[in-house]
């Protein structure tokens, strides 16, 4: 009797302990989420509040040189940097990967897919610091060939960044093209279509909210790599004059630079304004992901 | 051009670019094993590094990014786990699930530098800690969170419900439920998902040069616990593979740093390899066990006969 007493006390002693773990761990993502955006806020507008740096001459002045005197935290090279590197990558590799997808879901025989499948697996295990060291050893020596210059460049970062992106669009808009009905296909023949009419008129309009969320994805992706682009891209501080030049992005800047400032200069404020600005872009993009994307049922 | 004739035009684009992308991996694997040939040469692979002469090694380095490896996942797989298990059983779908859900996009969404910062506000600057192993361990698991987070949640839904209506309907309470009958049923896909979170954590790199350092002790395996040479010490910093890689390629004055950068990369490849091919035995591995194939299929067996 006291043995079946005892064996029921830790029954219900188990299912309350195992549930507020359970519990815990979940508020647990909340905790470190809102930390770390604090933090990240409070470390990021101190340029403003202690170096009595301007938000406008941040954002908008090209003219980054913190040794100089006066010193000068102009943030536009980085931030027009990573935008121009990211888009530059999406425009290689959307269309890439909205070919690979069709191929796959449509016209790729089973045999061909389960080949392609752990291809794109692995080219999204491979890490950044490898895809710099290819871009270092092969892509940048042929782009000095091919232009002259360092080979250093936008162009350069573009390519390796686009290379990286590639499998997240990939297999994104893979998904969505999965889910468009077979019936939508069906119709399409049935009306005379052929293939390339129904996937082109019928199919890829049906999916285009995940394909879309695919390219911001790559997008964001593309926006927040470090190593990789900072390896290739020159880190020159000055606005790119063409694809063959090299230029600087939020990443790289901050990247380079954070370990050899000093805590609480101006200097050091202005690095964590740029990764602010890093958060907030991040923020963005999730913020366009959930106004495009299809609509989640559950 | 008739509408058949542009269908197979693109039909062969598609092709096209298919071969190109599995042609670019076989390009990509071949430059870095061929560049870096030598790689598995013991001394390489287990020597100490040389700050001034050729034929250093990366010893302290792989053994970095392994015990780096082993600490996050000790760290992030009971957390993920918990996170999973409460988003599949026990939350209701409502205000707070939304919210959990939305930290959990953010957090899959920063970038790995960004979360290195944090790391060096939270775990070197704040604790006083400096450039440590642990820092860099907590920092990566926080970028592994959501995807674990994700492995473990679905792998919970993905189990059939009249496994878990059966258990229930014996009088096991719900956690009993949990841990003997929907875990069980749970975690080859789990397995699947942690060791490839696995590889990705080993090829990280942003997020360690800022919290678990560039630099490695002169490690002894016979120095005290508390002392920074001990190479268990998890508060000693602690510089990974990856991050030797980008410091070769940056400040590298060791006369064969290119060598060595192409050595490591392929020891990079390897892994990532490796980590794949693991993940797919796994996965058909545990899925037979846990399906109880060969029982099941004799009980099959068995029946046919019978009928």
């Amino acid at each position: 009797m006291q043995q079946m007493h005892m064996k029921r006390r830790n029954r219900w002693l188990e299912e309350y302990i195992g549930r507020t773990f359970a519990v815990i761990c979940g508020w647990l993502i909340i905790l470190i989420t809102v930390t770390m955006i604090i933090f990240l806020a409070v470390k990021g507008i101190q340029s403003f509040t202690d170096s009595g740096l301007s938000l406008s001459d941040m954002l908008l002045s090209a003219q980054w040189d913190p040794d100089g005197t006066p010193p000068k935290y102009g943030a536009l090279i980085f931030i027009v940097g990573s935008m121009l590197v990211s888009l530059g990558a999406l425009l290689i590799s959307a269309p890439i990967a909205l070919a690979l997808a069709i191929f796959m879901n449509f016209i790729a025989p089973k045999w061909f897919v389960s080949l392609l499948k752990p291809v794109l697996e692995l080219l999204v295990g491979i890490p950044s610091v490898v895809y710099g060291w290819l871009g270092v050893t092969i892509l940048v020596p042929l782009l000095r060939e091919w232009f002259g210059g360092s080979g250093f460049s936008l162009l350069a970062g573009i390519i390796v960044l686009s290379l990286m992106i590639l499998p997240t669009i990939t297999s994104i808009a893979a998904d969505a093209l999965a889910n468009v009905p077979m019936a939508y296909m069906e119709a399409s023949y049935g009306l005379g279509s052929t293939r390339w009419q129904a996937i082109s008129r019928v199919i890829v309009p049906a999916a285009k909210a995940g394909i879309a969320t695919g390219v911001v994805l790559g997008l964001a992706r593309a926006f927040g790599e470090a190593l990789a682009v900072q390896m290739v891209i020159g880190n020159t501080m000055k606005l790119p004059s063409g694809l063959d030049s090299p230029t600087a992005t939020l990443t790289s800047i901050l990247t380079m630079d954070m370990a050899n400032t000093i805590n609480g200069t101006p200097w050091n404020n202005a690095l964590w304004t740029l990764a602010l600005i890093l958060l907030l872009i991040s923020f963005f993009f999730i913020a366009v992901i959930r106004l495009v994307g299809p609509r989640k049922e559950r | 051009m008739t509408a058949r004739m542009i269908d197979k035009v693109w039909t062969g684009i598609f092709y096209a670019v298919a071969v190109a992308v599995i042609g670019l991996l076989i390009f990509f694997f071949a430059v870095v094993l061929s560049k870096g040939a030598g790689f598995w040469q013991p001394e390489f692979l287990f020597g100490r590094p040389s700050n001034t002469q050729a034929g250093g090694g990366i010893g302290p380095q792989l053994l970095n990014s392994f015990y780096l490896l082993v600490v996050t996942l000790l760290l992030s797989v009971p957390i993920s786990l918990g996170a999973g298990i409460y988003l599949a059983e026990y939350a209701k779908q409502g205000r707070i699930v939304g919210f959990i859900r939305l930290c959990l996009e953010t957090m899959a969404s920063l970038p790995s530098i960004v979360v290195g910062l944090f790391g060096l506000l939270a775990f070197v600057t704040l604790t006083g800690w400096g450039y440590t192993l642990l820092g860099g361990a907590l920092a990566v698991t926080i970028i592994n969170l959501p995807g674990l987070t994700r492995i473990c949640e679905t792998a919970i839904l993905d189990v059939p419900a009249n496994v878990k209506e059966g258990s229930l309907a014996l009088g096991a309470t719900r956690w009993q439920t949990l841990v003997k009958a929907v875990l069980p049923a749970a975690i080859p896909q789990m397995v699947t998902g942690v060791i490839l979170s696995a590889g990705r954590i080993f090829g990280e790199a942003a997020v360690f040069i800022y919290t678990a350092g560039l630099t490695t002790p002169m490690l002894r395996w016979d120095a005290d616990w508390g002392s920074q040479a001990n190479p268990l010490n998890v508060f000693r910093p602690a510089e990974t593979l990856t991050v030797h890689i980008w410091k070769l390629n940056s400040e590298g004055i060791v006369p064969d740093a290119k060598l060595i950068a192409a050595k490591s990369a392929a020891v990079l490849m390897v892994a990532v390899l490796f980590f794949n091919l693991a993940a797919r035995l796994a996965s058909s591995l545990l899925a037979r066990y846990f399906s109880g194939g060969r029982r099941a299929r004799r009980a099959r067996g068995e029946r046919s006969k019978a009928a």
